[in-house]
């Protein structure tokens, strides 16, 4: 996505007396999406509470963003205990509800600890030093004469000590320290290592409580029967015979559809089979993959409005020898393992949640939007997330739930199928890739351009008019390190009514994979080496370039010539989320089957607050781009998504996940993103091998050898 | 409607559910025994993975009748022994992501090497393959089996 404008963002810090004697440490994030309030009175601005400590020296530390199994719950906690000096062991983990005083807390575009990195840590540092203080002042001693240490203000001329806990009702007192001076990184304790995850335990033991699992007093459950086809609307319904099953309680029509109140799950489903509803199709009925095809194809025709442009590609240059390819993918469902659910109550005009979002301030504002209710009467717990990968950032399930409880007027728990996760969902758009390029006499790239033809999420959902220099189809086509004399970056958008939606690493599942497919396809063309071909392109000084070399020596890069008869090594790069990345993939090509053996992934992620979970984001990248490239293909017939369950969209298997071999690069940059960065350049890597292997270019996915 | 008594995590429970409900519903809203999940219903994706009579089954997809008078074991009763070597492997290799998947996993695994504490690759690869995971934890699964075999 194209990011916003980089403001240079002040952390406000304040405390707030609590009638219990507790001392709140609050930081307040302006961010653009907050309502400033300036006019008002400090006291009662309401700041965000990241962190919480009582005089029983307990404390708690909030976390706003969505435990979707990235490891949030334990990253973001990690954050502020390092600065407040207090031990790891002894924390409570509270997590928030949806509330816009904790700045942003859309759990996307991998910003959880990049945006989150100072905010948190000022949080701890100001806490301890309030702390610092507030024990010197009751020692009469000098406050460099005392530190913090897992708990405790420690007076290091007589070892006297007191807790936290004792210092709560002093430090609150106190003004709030400004420009706190954070950790120098080589004085971490708990950053940069392998801390457990907080998660794991009551996960394994089949004790967590994800959306699915909540249970609340009163509580019936809830299923939708939607129009089969894409935005069709209900016409009319008839509940009689869904009425008649057994358990089945309510009947209502919602916005979404004619949802089946019952007291059960099972019986909820097997109302809901019985409805007959007549429907309205929508625009889109006689709509089919196919026709988006057509309309790729016909638009891959134009030139495209120029996003980014240097030198003249269009000049003809004596003796150059053009390339030029067209590569193609389709829509991907997220299909996380858990699928689409939300408890809601709604009584007296007010609606409460308990929703796996990852997006809980906009649930909580579309839910509002849909009841016709304030914002302040809507309530939504965040729960834990058997995935989300980005489907949970739209708040459609949540909406539905609260208009089932509204309707029935019963707390209700809302359950797609399977089936209705897939039919329904917020695809990943599908792309074409016009690339052009050319190579001189001595063997030197010397053109390459990029036409991305897609649809546009902000288009087609935000913003119907929005600029074509603003196109969020141009993320990963611009700003590439590649030095090649003269390069056009364009884009057109197409329309469509199929709901597209970010899907983890978004555009950048795209581009990357026709950029980096081509760019070897230029090194083979240059008759280079595709690793040295890219590498010799890159500035000295580039971090990309960096992990592109750490790649070819830990994966033993060499040419293809010494593996194997049917083996294949594809190498491939990608820097985003202010991270950079680097991949060789081997696979291993027989009777037209691909198997990936061996992926080799370099990141410099700047610090790294814990490798565990970079190495699980990593692996999990790779997990997640391999189903892509071998299997993920959504296809629309008849205006309608033509698979139902696992069986027709399949994901990666045990077997087939290759063995991952993760490095990290050790630096003190600033923090950069980690949940995505994996993604992209997994599939150009993989059908590079699979060129290396075979000779042949894989220029669609998923990958079709046969 | 009809009373099923039941023996789960060898304890006797008597539910009042439809002929034909699929176990995984009456564990789950009969019996909140909800560590065992719901992922597609159809028996392809594992994510409900319970042990009948000591069985790697599918509780999605096995009718509550068909379970009467068999022992029912879920990843609850599993947990009843938390220093099980595979939770504590678990633990140790941080092997689960969103965790959503993981009872399946964990249930499929604990009846392969109840039944064959030394299996083979491709005895692990064959039970294993039929669990699905979308983070992709498959490599972290991979090295906790070979652990656990190891020490086994």
């Amino acid at each position: 996505m194209k990011k916003l404008n980089e403001i240079k963002r002040r952390e406000f810090i304040k405390v707030v007396g609590l009638s219990g004697g507790g001392l709140f440490l609050a930081s307040y994030v302006p961010l653009q999406n907050v309502l400033a309030k300036p006019g008002d009175d400090p006291k009662i601005f309401t700041p965000s509470v990241f962190l919480k400590i009582d005089s029983n020296g307990v404390v708690t530390i909030i976390v706003h963003r969505s435990e979707m199994g990235q490891g949030v719950k334990t990253a973001l906690p990690m954050l502020i205990a390092e600065e407040l000096e207090v031990d790891w062991k002894n924390i409570l983990l509270e997590q928030a509800d949806a509330d816009r005083k904790y700045g942003s807390q859309t759990t996307g575009g991998s910003t959880s600890i990049r945006r989150n990195w100072e905010p948190l840590r000022i949080a701890g540092a100001t806490a301890r030093i309030m702390l610092i203080t507030a024990a010197a002042n009751k020692w009469n001693a000098a406050i460099e004469n005392c530190e913090a240490e897992k708990g405790f203000v420690i007076n290091k001329l007589n070892n006297e000590k007191l807790s936290y806990g004792d210092l709560v009702e002093d430090a609150s007192k106190l003004p709030v320290p400004k420009d706190v001076k954070l950790k120098d990184p080589k004085d971490f304790k708990l950053i940069g290592k392998r801390v457990h995850r907080v998660d794991t335990p009551d996960k394994i033991y089949g004790k967590a409580i994800f959306g699915i699992d909540v249970v609340i007093p009163g509580m019936l459950y809830a299923a939708v029967k939607r129009c089969p086809t894409i935005n069709g609307k209900v016409l009319n319904f008839d509940g009689t015979i869904a009425k008649s099953v057994t358990g089945v309680s309510e009947v209502v029509q919602i916005s979404s559809g004619v949802a089946v109140v019952a007291n059960s799950t099972w019986r909820a489903f097997n109302g809901r089979d019985k409805l007959t509803i007549a429907c309205v199709a929508g625009p889109n009925v006689a709509k089919s993959s196919e026709d988006i095809h057509k309309e790729l194809v016909n638009k891959s025709k134009t030139d495209g409005f120029v996003f980014e442009k240097k030198g003249d590609v269009s000049k003809s240059i004596e003796d150059e020898e053009l390339v030029e390819s067209i590569y193609e993918v389709p829509f991907l469902a997220h299909a996380p393992m858990e699928p689409m659910n939300c408890v809601a109550k709604f009584e007296e005009g007010k609606a409460e949640l308990w929703a796996p979002t990852q997006n809980p301030q906009n649930a909580r504002s579309e839910v509002a939007k849909a009841l016709g209710i304030s914002e302040n009467d809507v309530t939504v717990h965040v729960t834990l997330m058997g995935g989300g990968f980005g489907r949970r950032l739209v708040s459609d399930f949540a909406v539905e739930a609260a208009e089932i409880s509204r309707a029935s007027g019963k707390p209700v728990k809302l359950t797609w199928t399977r089936e209705e996760d897939m039919k329904f969902g917020w695809y990943r758009p599908p792309s074409m890739h016009v690339l052009k390029g050319s190579i001189d006499k001595k063997n030197n790239p010397i053109k390459f351009s990029h036409h991305v033809i897609a649809p546009s999420i902000t288009q087609m959902r935000f913003a119907p008019n929005l600029p074509p220099q603003n196109y969020d189809i141009q993320e990963g086509t611009v700003g590439l390190e590649y030095q090649i004399p003269n390069m056009r970056i364009a884009g057109t958008t197409i329309k469509t009514n199929v709901p597209i939606s970010w899907l983890r690493s978004v555009y950048n599942t795209q581009n990357p994979f026709a950029i980096e497919s081509f760019i070897d396809e230029m090194a083979y063309s240059a008759n280079k080496d595709p690793y040295g071909f890219r590498r010799d392109l890159l500035p000295d000084d580039s971090r990309l370039k960096n992990v592109l070399n750490v790649a070819a020596q830990k994966s033993g890069w060499k040419t293809e010539k010494n593996l194997p008869k049917g083996k294949g090594r594809g190498i491939a790069l990608f820097k985003g989320y202010d991270s950079f990345c680097a991949q060789v993939a081997e696979v291993t090509v027989k009777n037209n089957k691909v198997k990936v053996d061996r992926v080799v992934t370099v990141i410099d992620c700047g610090i790294v607050v814990n490798p565990d979970l970079v190495e699980s984001q990593m692996e999990g990248s790779i997990a997640f781009a391999l189903s892509a490239a071998l299997k993920g293909e959504i296809t629309i017939e008849g205006g309608a998504v033509k698979q139902s369950n696992f069986d027709d969209y399949e994901i990666l298997t045990y077997n087939e996940m290759p063995v991952v071999e993760f490095h990290y690069i050790k630096n003190t940059y600033s923090v950069g993103g980690v949940g995505e960065v994996g993604v992209p350049p997994c599939a150009p890597a993989v059908c590079n091998a699979i060129f290396a292997a075979t000779g042949k270019r894989i220029r669609k996915l998923p990958i079709r050898l046969s | 409607m009809s009373k099923y008594t039941l023996t789960i995590n060898q304890k006797k429970q008597t539910v009042d559910v439809d002929s034909g409900t699929p176990l995984l519903w009456v564990l789950r809203d009969s019996l909140n025994l909800t560590g065992t999940k719901y992922g597609c219903g159809e028996g392809i994706c594992g994510s409900c993975v319970v042990h009948i009579d000591g069985k790697a089954e599918r509780s999605c997809i096995l009718d509550v009748e068909d379970v009467v008078g068999n022992s029912i074991t879920t990843i609850e009763g599993l947990a009843d022994k938390p220093d099980h070597p595979i939770f504590k492997t678990w633990i140790e290799l941080e092997v689960m992501q969103c965790g959503y998947c993981q009872p399946g996993q964990i249930m499929t695994l604990a009846t392969l090497l109840e039944q064959n504490p030394k299996p083979s690759r491709k005895e692990i690869d064959d039970a294993m393959n039929e669990v699905l995971c979308r983070c992709g934890t498959y490599q972290r699964i991979r090295k906790a089996v070979a652990k656990l075999v190891e020490e086994k």
